[in-house]
C-alpha cells in the first residue's frame, strides 16, 4: 500500500510536476532576464566572469536613464493612445459588421462574410509596402493618425469575426419581442443585443487592444521622429545606437513596456483567452 | 406648433427610420465602416502592390511597366531563394514544435492542480507582451560574449571537467560556448526557438479550451475498458481535439509564415543573408535600399502559399459546419 502511494507520487512527479516547472520556467525565464538586467550596474554586466545570475549591487541607473534621458514616457503616451483609438475604431465597426453579419438579411451578405475572414488572415507583411505609399499620399505620414486607421485593417475581421459568433449566442426571440412592442431594428439593436453582448464586446476589445499595443511593423515603417514613435519601435531603434547596445536601459524598456499590457492582461485574462480561444474557433 | 391641412410630408428623420428597417439598408449601413476601413486600408493596397511589382518603382520615381521583370530577378537570386526556402523551413519546423509541446503543455494544465488558474493565466505571458521586446530579451541572452546560456555551459562544462579533476580553473575562458545568431544554422535554429517560445502558450491554451470540452465519462468508458493513458490521448483525446487543433494549425501557419519581427531583431538576415525571410527581405529591399517594386514583388510572394492555407481553411470550416 504505502509501496503503492509512493510509487503514483514518484510517477506524477516525474510525468507531472516536473515537465510543468520546466515549461513555466521556460516561458517566464526571459522576464526574469529582463528585470535582473535591468537592476545590474554595468560593470556587473559586461564581465564575462562573474556569475550573471547573482546582482551584487542592484542600482536603478538604468530605470532613471530609460525615464530621465529617453522620450520613453512619451512613447508609452503614443502607444496608449493609438491603442485605445485603434480599439476604439475597429469596436464600432466590428460590432455593426458583426451585428449585420449575423443578424441581417442581404444580398452579398454571405460575399461579405468571407471577405472579412480572408482579410482576418492577411498579414500586415504582404502590405505593407503598397501602405505605406497610400499613408503617404493622404498625409498621414510620421503621425500616429497612420497607425490609428492602419491598425483597424487587422483588427477590424478580428472583432467581426468574434462578435457575428458571440451575436449568434443571443436569442433571437429577444430582439423579436422589442420589436413587437414597437422598437426599430436600430433600437433592439442597440437596447437589447448589445448589453447582452457587452461580455463579447469586452474580449475583443481586450485582444484587440494587446494587438494594437504590441504591433511593430507598420509603427516602424510609417513613423520616423523620435517623438511620435510607439514603445516597440521606440526602444529597439532609439535606444540601440549603431552598434552600440546599452543593455540595462534596454531591458528597462522591454520590462516596462511589456508591464502595462501585463496588467490589463490581469484584469481581463477571462476575457482574453474567450477573445484568443473564440477568434480562432469562430 | 405647425397646423397642417394634408397628410404631413414625412420628415427627413422619419424617413431615414423607415428606411432603416428595411433589412438590406440597414445591412449595408452597418456594414460600410468596416468595408470602407477594408476598401481604403487592404483592397486598394492589394492592387497597389501588384501593380508596384511589375514596375521598376525605386523611391521618389514612380517607376515604369516592367512586366514580370522583378520576378525574373528574383528568381535569379540566391537571396531570394534562401529567404523562400527559410521562410518554408522556419514556418514547418517551428509549427511543428509548436503544436506537439503545446499539446503537451495542454494536457499537463488540464490535470486538476494547486494554482491552476494562475498557472494557466502566466503560462500565456510570452504571447501577450510586445514580441519585439521579449526578442530584446533574447537577443540579449544569445549575446557573443555575455550570454547566460554559454555562461551555465561553461560552468556545467567547468563541473565536469572539476569532477573529473582533469583541468583547473585557468581553463574557464577556454570554451566560449556557441555563438547563437553568428553561425548560420545555428542562428536559424534560435530564431525557431524564439518562434516556439511566443507561439507555444497560444497552442497550449487554444488546446486547453478544446480539451476542456470533451466529456469526463468519455475517459472514465475507456478506463473501464482498460486503456492506458497513451491509448486515451490517442483514441479519446486527438480525434475529439482535432477540429480545434486544425484550425489553431492553420491560423498559427498563416501568422509564423509572414513573421518579420524575429529575425528583424535577432539576426537581421544575416549572417551573410542566410537568415532572411521572405517579409525581412522585402522589407530590406523595399525600405532598406528603396528598391520598392523588387520589395513589393517579395513580399506577394507570400501570397500564394497563403491563399491555398486560407482556400484550405474555408473549405474544411464549411465541411465541418463550423460556420
Amino acid at each position: 500500500m504505502n509501496a503503492m502511494v509512493g510509487e503514483t507520487y514518484f510517477r506524477r512527479l516525474v510525468v507531472f510536476y516536473i515537465p510543468l516547472f520546466l515549461f513555466v520556467f521556460a516561458m517566464l525565464f526571459p522576464f526574469a532576464w529582463m528585470l535582473i538586467t535591468s537592476i545590474k550596474p554595468d560593470a556587473e554586466l559586461y564581465n564575462p566572469r562573474i556569475s550573471p545570475f547573482i546582482v551584487r549591487e542592484p542600482t536603478l541607473e538604468h530605470w532613471e536613464s530609460l525615464f530621465g534621458t529617453t522620450l520613453f514616457i512619451r512613447w508609452a503616451v503614443n502607444t496608449l493612445w493609438v491603442a485605445i483609438a485603434s480599439t476604439a475604431v475597429s469596436l464600432f465597426a466590428g460590432v455593426l459588421a458583426g451585428y449585420a453579419l449575423s443578424r441581417l438579411v442581404f444580398r452579398g451578405s454571405t460575399m461579405f462574410g468571407i471577405m472579412i475572414f480572408v482579410t482576418y488572415l492577411v498579414p500586415p507583411t504582404l502590405l505593407f509596402i503598397p501602405l505605406t505609399g497610400v499613408v503617404t499620399w493622404m498625409g498621414l505620414q510620421d503621425t500616429t493618425w497612420s497607425l490609428i486607421f492602419t491598425y483597424p485593417t487587422f483588427l477590424v475581421p478580428f472583432c467581426t469575426w468574434l462578435l457575428m459568433g458571440y451575436f449568434q449566442t443571443i436569442p433571437k426571440e429577444l430582439e423579436e419581442c422589442a420589436r413587437i412592442d414597437g422598437a426599430t431594428r436600430l433600437q433592439a439593436m442597440s437596447k437589447i443585443v448589445l448589453p447582452l453582448a457587452v461580455p463579447g464586446i469586452l474580449s475583443a476589445g481586450i485582444f484587440a487592444f494587446t494587438l494594437s499595443w504590441n504591433e511593430f511593423l507598420y509603427a516602424l515603417v510609417f513613423i520616423h521622429s523620435p517623438e511620435t514613435k510607439t514603445i516597440p519601435v521606440g526602444v529597439t531603434s532609439e535606444l540601440i545606437k549603431g552598434d552600440v547596445f546599452f543593455w540595462g536601459a534596454l531591458m528597462a524598456g522591454a520590462l516596462f513596456g511589456s508591464v502595462p499590457v501585463a496588467i490589463v492582461y490581469s484584469f481581463f485574462v477571462e476575457h482574453y483567452v474567450s477573445g484568443m480561444t473564440g477568434a480562432v474557433k469562430g | 406648433m405647425q397646423t397642417q391641412q394634408t397628410a404631413p410630408e414625412p420628415s427627413l428623420r422619419e424617413r431615414l427610420v423607415t428606411a432603416l428597417e428595411n433589412q438590406r439598408v440597414l445591412g449595408y449601413v452597418l456594414m460600410a465602416p468596416a468595408l470602407l476601413l477594408i476598401l481604403i486600408f487592404i483592397a486598394y493596397p492589394f492592387v497597389l502592390g501588384v501593380w508596384m511589382s511589375l514596375t521598376d518603382k525605386i523611391v521618389g520615381t514612380s517607376g515604369t511597366f516592367i512586366g514580370l521583370g522583378n520576378y525574373d530577378k528574383l528568381f535569379a537570386s540566391d537571396i531570394f531563394l534562401t529567404a523562400a526556402w527559410n521562410t518554408v523551413f522556419f514556418t514547418t519546423i517551428a509549427t511543428i514544435f509548436k503544436a506537439v509541446l503545446g499539446m503537451w503543455l495542454a494536457v499537463l494544465l488540464n490535470r486538476k492542480f494547486r494554482f491552476a488558474n494562475i498557472t494557466r493565466a502566466t503560462v500565456l505571458l510570452p504571447f501577450i507582451v510586445p514580441t519585439v521586446l521579449s526578442t530584446l530579451a533574447w537577443l540579449w541572452m544569445f549575446d557573443a560574449t555575455f550570454s547566460v546560456f554559454n555562461w551555465t555551459l561553461r560552468w556545467l562544462w567547468q563541473m565536469e571537467i572539476g569532477i573529473f579533476g582533469l583541468v583547473l580553473k585557468e581553463n574557464w575562458g577556454f570554451f566560449r560556448g556557441p555563438l547563437w545568431l553568428g553561425d548560420p544554422s545555428l542562428a536559424m535554429a534560435s530564431v525557431i526557438l524564439v518562434n516556439v517560445w511566443r507561439g507555444l502558450p497560444f497552442f497550449a491554451i487554444s488546446f486547453l479550451a478544446g480539451l476542456q470540452t470533451i466529456p469526463p465519462d468519455l475517459y472514465d468508458a475507456a478506463d473501464i475498458d482498460g486503456a492506458s493513458g497513451w491509448k486515451k490521448f490517442w483514441h479519446v483525446t486527438l480525434p475529439l481535439i482535432k477540429p480545434v487543433a486544425i484550425v489553431v494549425i492553420v491560423f498559427s501557419i498563416v501568422v509564423t509564415f509572414a513573421d518579420f519581427q524575429l529575425v528583424y531583431i535577432l539576426t537581421r538576415g544575416g549572417p551573410n543573408n542566410e537568415t532572411h525571410l521572405l517579409a525581412t527581405l522585402a522589407y530590406q529591399l523595399g525600405m532598406g535600399s528603396g528598391n520598392i517594386g523588387q520589395g513589393a514583388a517579395v513580399a506577394l510572394f507570400m501570397l500564394p502559399i497563403l491563399a491555398f492555407v486560407i482556400i484550405f481553411q474555408l473549405w474544411y470550416l464549411r465541411r465541418e459546419g463550423v460556420r
